[in-house]
């Protein structure tokens, strides 16, 4: 399945290892696995050569795997449905509150109009299966050019934005 | 006032421009319904029993007459002529067509308004005291705390998506006329041990089929912690929230499952990583916002006008009026006026064009220009000379303003009901009207004194019926309306959640059995006392007794 990933529509370099499939890919291959496979191969996994990476189901909180992040590339973070929203929370926790750098994928369901918070929640790839997911990515990123509030993105939200122009006012002022 | 400056302005018309698009795809066939359903939720359209209703945000109840003005030209233009006000301070359209929503959104958005968030499972409107502001019991105005809320929950990417819809109260006086402890988050303004102001926190109460009286989780929480203690709660909520059972998705099972001390535990968790990080309040943008909210230029008046004390003893009517439905003001001189929505025989909350636009000219000249509306379903004119309440009165009796009924029996909250709701199983417009009609003696009902009526179509309690000191929901039997009663419940302080006092009644009995419960009462009450301390007193025996002595 093509990625949006950095704004283009690109073939998504990692491959999806099952929980009983064995590891036919090469050594070098980047896998992502499920929390469940990385808690029982852990050891092998971690001395593969490729790049890895761990999916979280909805129920698994980034908690569970704080202490591995060091050890990975990827996390996939799951919606089993465009209602079930605990993905966002996920994705800002390994953002915000644990720092993970590498790539924060969203996987299973979630429409359009839901982009732009998953990647102001930290997202960084969506998994799309449509041509036109790539004009919708853009479309989408259009329409709201404010932000209210702090999240796991760079934009600057509206209380700040006001008192740094507040704060450049009365400089211009005392000028 | 609130006014929005370029920031809000802006998001508010790509809102509308994003929901033209949605609407737009919808048309085109481009999203089947069932794709557009989550989108037109975030934005208060519903697809009712016989069309879209649409539902407007009255952030925590406050009206300028030109934001009425607008509401009046809506509901002339794409409705039929009237409006709804709801029990969360909103204002429903109950027959807008798709393609004109856009439009109605459009010219919402020329007076600041909007429908962002007034359904879908997001942070809904903030609600509060509609006497906020002017209330001589207030510490702190709490719409300056309910709009930096509302610009926080405002699309809030983490948070759009909750395991069920999130409603916050906020109030600033010491009698809750919030009805903060039946509320997702309930925020009480208190003092703390130095003086300070700061935030009692309520978490976890609601209606709905699981009736709760939400527990205190945090005694003191300063003004400046306000935004991330609020992320921390529903941040542990987002995530441990039940998703499988829509029945059991609100807050209020998370907390009664977890406990409120463990709840409480998680949030101060959760709380620590976030709290002296970017949600810190700046002193300055309360500031900023606290400017918009401050006090008008009230003139200094004597405390009794002696034209309206004289107009009082003259006027038996509108001194009944005065006593009923006007509040002590802070500012002496100033009235508090109610206006009652709930007209004998009337639909709780509607309110005709011609009614808004009356509202609307009395604020503009007698009112400083502000309007509330009550989470009871009527109107507040915050700010009147006492000298000129007599000219209101006058206006307000033209249009059927006038009813002198604030807080007796026929003030009462229904939801939609049957009429309009396809969640309901019952009627609760007609049951409210007939009650109104059978108690329309005015006397009688000044006689009954203060007794709060709430009634819902369905288990979901819209009508907040389990607080009201009669609640009365309509249930479904085998096809057939009934209504179950409960007595005793209370939304304000000491808020209490009512008895089941027995076996449904019938449609065509329930006005009947309403009746011989305020019977019984008269018939035991001593002195002054009230409904429910009369049957806190007695008991519900009395009342059973003569309700099902001849079954």
């Amino acid at each position: 399945m093509p990625l949006i990933k950095n704004d283009q529509l690109v073939d998504d370099p990692w491959y999806v290892l099952d929980d009983e499939g064995a590891a036919s890919v090469s050594d070098d291959a980047d896998i992502v696995v499920s929390y469940e496979r990385w808690t029982k191969d852990r050891e092998s996994l971690v001395s593969r050569n490729g790049r890895l990476g761990v999916k979280l189901s909805s129920d698994q909180p980034p908690s569970l795997i704080e202490d591995d992040l060091k050890h990975l590339d990827l996390v996939a973070v799951e919606f089993p449905r465009f209602t079930d929203g605990r993905g966002f929370s996920y994705a800002r926790l390994l953002r915000e509150r644990y720092g993970f750098t590498g790539e924060v994928r969203a996987v299973g369901h979630w429409f359009r109009d839901q982009m732009v918070f998953l990647q102001r929640c930290g997202i960084d790839a969506f998994e799309a299966d449509e041509d036109r997911a790539l004009v919708e990515w853009s479309e989408a990123q259009r329409e709201i050019s404010v932000v209210y509030q702090p999240a796991a993105d760079d934009r600057s939200w509206v209380s700040r934005m006001r008192s740094s122009a507040s704060r450049t006012a009365r400089y211009q002022a005392a000028e | 006032m609130y006014r929005y400056d370029e920031f809000d302005h802006t998001l508010v018309s790509e809102r509308v421009s994003q929901f033209k698009g949605q609407v737009a795809r919808r048309l085109s066939g481009d999203l089947t319904e069932e794709q557009f359903r989550p989108l037109r939720l975030m934005n208060g359209l519903y697809l009712q029993l016989h069309a879209y209703m649409l539902r407007v945000a009255i952030p925590y109840g406050t009206l300028s007459s030109t934001q009425m003005r607008m509401l009046a030209h809506i509901a002339d233009k794409y409705d039929r002529g009237y409006g709804h006000f709801t029990t969360r301070q909103n204002i429903q359209y109950n027959w807008p067509s798709l393609d004109q929503t856009p439009n109605i959104l459009d010219e919402l958005a020329s007076v600041e308004m909007h429908a962002i968030q007034t359904s879908g499972n997001c942070i809904r409107n903030v609600t509060s005291d509609q006497y906020a502001g002017v209330a001589a019991d207030e510490i702190e105005d709490p719409r300056v705390y309910c709009e930096i809320i509302r610009q926080w929950s405002t699309l809030h990417p983490e948070f759009s998506f909750l395991p069920r819809k999130f409603k916050i109260a906020v109030t600033g006086a010491s009698t809750d006329r919030a009805a903060t402890r039946v509320h997702d988050i309930g925020l009480q303004m208190v003092r703390g041990s130095e003086g300070e102001v700061g935030f009692k926190v309520i978490v976890g109460g609601g209606l709905g089929r699981t009736p709760i009286i939400g527990p205190t989780i945090r005694e003191f929480l300063p003004k400046k912690h306000l935004l991330s203690y609020l992320e921390a709660v529903l941040r542990v909520y987002n995530q441990l929230g039940r998703r499988d059972n829509i029945y059991k998705a609100r807050i209020k099972i998370l907390v009664q499952s977890a406990g409120a001390e463990e709840f409480a535990a998680q949030v101060e968790e959760e709380w620590a990583h976030i709290r002296d990080g970017y949600l810190q309040l700046p002193q300055s943008e309360i500031n900023r916002i606290r400017s918009y909210f401050a006090p008008p230029d009230y003139e200094i008046l004597p405390a009794i006008d002696a034209e309206h004390a004289l107009k009082m003893s003259e006027v038996p009517e509108f001194a009944s009026w005065v006593e009923r439905n006007a509040v002590a003001h802070r500012q002496p001189g100033y009235a508090i006026v109610n206006i009652s929505l709930k007209p004998i025989g009337g639909i709780p909350g509607d309110a005709t064009v011609a009614q808004m636009e009356i509202v609307a000219d009395l604020a503009a000249r007698y009112g400083l220009d502000e309007i509330r509306v009550t989470h009871e379903q009527n109107l507040v004119l915050p700010n009147v000379k006492q000298a000129e309440l007599f000219a209101v009165w006058q206006k307000l009796a033209q249009s059927d303003l006038a009813t002198p009924n604030l807080g007796l029996v026929s003030d009462i909250i229904a939801c939609p009901g049957l009429d309009y709701c396809n969640l309901a199983n019952a009627r609760s417009i007609p049951v409210a009207q007939n009650i109104s009609e059978r108690f329309r003696d005015l006397e009688r009902q000044h006689d009954i004194g203060d007794l709060k009526i709430k009634i819902s179509g369905c288990i979901n309690a819209c009508g907040h019926h389990h607080v009201g000191n009669i609640g009365i929901l309509g249930v479904d039997k085998k096809g057939v309306e009934f209504y179950q009663i409960t007595l005793g419940g209370r939304a304000d302080d000491g808020a209490a959640l009512g008895d089941i006092i027995g076996p449904a009644f019938s449609y065509e009995d329930v006005v009947d059995a309403v009746e011989t419960i305020i019977e019984t009462y008269l018939a035991h009450r001593e002195s002054d006392e009230l409904f429910n301390d009369t049957y806190a007193r007695i008991g519900p025996q009395p009342f059973k007794e003569k309700l099902y002595a001849a079954h």
